[in-house]
């Protein structure tokens, strides 16, 4: 009699043990206890600061120079050919001994506000300090939060290959006090906000000017002659002026066709190709609609500046025979695509005629665009581009001439003919 | 003594008449082969939003239809298995096969583009073009069907037709048809591999080959190559593990 009550006090107790486990596991995994299944995770401080510097990370186009090519994310190691011999650039993978894993918030800023390395020692030029020293401490603190989040890699970095005497780091304090104005963006307070988040990104993190400031031979852009374009060395692409109406000037474009082309990669004016090309790809894709319209908006308000003087009309003469030659190469291969009167079919192809690109003084991206073709860059608004095909391998020296002689100035186009020996010249540097 | 001599100069008469309309018909075989092939490099497309308006870029090299164009080196892609060809569209991406007009024109393409582009070629069944004219000595085109048709066991070179298969047509998912390219793009392709240039996903099967192939095996087995006659069903054999010789990576 004992022993069953005793037997059966205990299934009374182990069932009331079991109905405590079960309510206090009902009550734990109710909604709203417990973290929601993955991708539903609750915003902390650490991961908004970690996806704000990723996205900062892509704005400043970090990935464009950190990774190499078939490399592993921010490990470095890429050769950066420059007229003054070969940078490889640092590992900046979060690696305690060879990359960035030791550095603090304040090491990270110095270096992106200064130019100066955590062991004091003075970055190349080839790192656009000049321009990140606009970026502000609390997106410098995030990016650096996003680059300590990422798988470490150890690689040692390669020493560069300088010839003398640019290999001597003391010629860099020459060049910081020709090109480094130091310091955070300030506000124009005569300007919109929008305007102003604009400039931020134009100036900091987009480092535009690295490109579309022409480099003097002292590897250095000057200030006045900011956004006026310029060849960009090393790889036979032209930089258009983005002042210059003549150019790439956008004064006379819409917000929505600047925000389109630097956004998608294609617009209703015109396409990226070459290095703008892999900017887009790999950074401004990723910008929200907000920020790309915020650096239309800055970009289209740009002064207008046409330091070069407008091409006499003389200088525009051209052959009859050559337009009718190249008339008859531009109807057979482009006409297909960019249409009898050079309209194109935008955004999909762009129009050739009043497109500043196709006229402006150099011709070279033309050129390279006859000889090599190329594709739009696939992004999140435009995965599947249509491409341009090369036809360095169809058309003569002297077609690629009369073709472009006769897209340059048909349909009230301004530009100037183009030589044979142009093409030529362009046709010896392989595409990068 | 057969026929009178003016039966013979009727013979000679209708000798000649023959012999210039065989020449015609084989000038204007040859000119219409021309002006397909010129075309077929032309870019041309009837719907915008279509794949066939979004491989342009494609054309100029390897024809409207991937059947590749006249020129010696540029290869067809038609037929090739989908996930070859895309192995290869991002191998040039990514600078892991060096061809820079290839590097460039596909650098910021993303991978599920490049996956419908190499779909695409793949389900293209143009004709093949007549073989090429050879100017290789007989004995080496000899030399070159028996290393192709039966390699070489002593040297543990396994023949060509045991993977890329008895039609040279390819094999699912990973190997390329050899029909119909041109002797220049396959010696250029085997010496690359020869010599480390190439490199196809690990283990690389074709570099453990091409690095016993001599100057001249490959120079043999390029000519043979390029004088084969394809069937007019190019697909690619399904996969058959059985069979391989050696492991590839494109295989696993």
């Amino acid at each position: 009699m004992r022993r069953r009550s005793l037997v059966v006090g205990s299934v009374l107790a182990g069932i009331a043990v079991l109905l405590l486990v079960a309510g206090v596991a009902w009550s734990l995994l109710k909604e709203g206890f417990l973290p929601n299944a993955p991708g539903a995770v609750a915003t902390t401080a650490t991961t908004a600061a970690i996806t704000r510097g990723e996205y900062l990370a892509r704005a400043g186009d970090c990935v464009a120079c950190h990774a190499a090519p078939g490399g592993r994310l921010f490990a470095g190691g890429r050769a950066m050919p420059t007229p003054f011999g070969d940078l490889y650039v640092p590992n900046i993978t979060p690696d305690d001994e060879t990359g960035i894993g030791l550095w603090t918030p304040a090491d990270f800023y110095r270096m992106m506000h200064t130019g100066v390395s955590r062991d004091g020692s003075l970055l190349y030029p080839a790192m656009p300090f000049a321009s990140y020293t606009k970026v502000t401490r609390q997106d410098s603190d995030d990016i650096l939060a996003y680059l300590q989040s990422v798988p470490p890699i150890r690689q040692k970095n390669r020493p560069h290959e300088l010839r003398f005497p640019y290999n001597q780091r003391d010629v860099l304090i020459g060049w910081r006090a020709l090109y480094l104005i130091e310091g955070e963006y300030r506000n124009e307070p005569t300007q919109t906000d929008q305007w102003n988040r604009g400039a931020y990104l134009v100036q900091g993190l987009g480092h535009c000017t690295m490109c579309h400031t022409a480099i003097n031979a002292l590897g250095g852009s000057s200030e006045a002659k900011a956004f006026e374009g310029g060849m960009i060395p090393n790889q036979n692409w032209y930089a258009p002026s983005l002042t210059s109406n003549r150019e790439a000037g956008l004064g006379d474009w819409s917000i929505q066709d600047i925000a389109d082309l630097l956004q998608t990669g294609i617009s209703h004016r015109g396409t990226v190709y070459g290095p703008m090309a892999e900017v887009v790809y790999n950074s401004l894709q990723y910008l929200s609609d907000e920020d790309a319209t915020a650096m239309a908006v800055y970009l289209k308000a740009l002064t207008p500046n046409d330091s070069s003087p407008p091409v006499p009309d003389s200088a525009r003469l051209v052959a009859p025979s050559v337009m009718e030659s190249g008339r008859h190469v531009y109807v057979k291969q482009c006409a297909v695509c960019h249409g009898d009167e050079g309209k194109g079919q935008p955004p999909t192809y762009p129009p050739l005629a009043g497109n500043q690109s196709i006229v402006m003084a150099s011709p070279v991206n033309s050129i390279r665009m006859v000889l090599n073709g190329g594709y739009p860059p696939g992004t999140r608004k435009n995965s599947r581009p249509h491409g341009m095909p090369p036809f360095a391998q169809i058309l003569k020296d002297d077609e690629v001439a009369a073709v472009l002689t006769y897209v340059r100035v048909a349909w009230g186009n301004t530009g100037t003919p183009v030589s044979p020996a142009q093409a030529n010249d362009l046709r010896k540097s392989i595409p990068e | 003594m057969t026929g009178s001599p003016n039966r013979d100069g009727a013979n000679a008469h209708r000798a000649s008449r023959r012999f210039l309309f065989v020449l015609l018909s084989v000038l204007g075989v040859a000119v219409a082969h021309v002006a397909q092939a010129q075309d077929e490099a032309i870019p041309a497309f009837k719907t915008i939003d279509s794949i066939e308006a979004r491989v342009q870029g494609c054309v100029t090299c390897h024809g409207q239809s991937g059947a590749g164009t006249r020129d010696g080196y540029f290869p067809r892609i038609a037929g090739k298995p989908a996930t070859y060809l895309y192995n290869q569209l991002v191998a040039f991406r990514d600078g892991t096969r060096r061809y820079p007009p290839m590097n460039y024109l596909v650098a910021y393409l993303p991978d599920a583009y490049l996956k419908e582009i190499a779909e695409h070629y793949a389900r293209q069944r143009p004709p093949f073009a007549a073989s090429e004219a050879t100017a290789a000595d007989p004995q080496v085109v000899a030399r070159g069907a028996v290393l192709a048709t039966a390699g070489d066991a002593n040297r543990q070179i396994p023949a060509c037709i045991a993977c890329h298969g008895r039609g040279l047509t390819g094999m699912e998912p990973g190997i390329p048809g050899l029909a119909g390219l041109h002797p220049t793009y396959i010696a250029a392709q085997l010496t690359r591999w020869r010599v480390g240039d190439r490199h196809a996903l690990a283990p690389d099967c074709m570099q453990r080959i091409a690095s016993r192939l001599s100057e001249s095996d490959i120079a043999a087995v390029a000519a043979w190559l390029s004088l084969q006659q394809t069937s007019k069903d190019a697909s690619p054999e399904t996969f058959d593990r059985v069979r391989m010789p050696l492991a590839c990576g494109s295989q696993q």
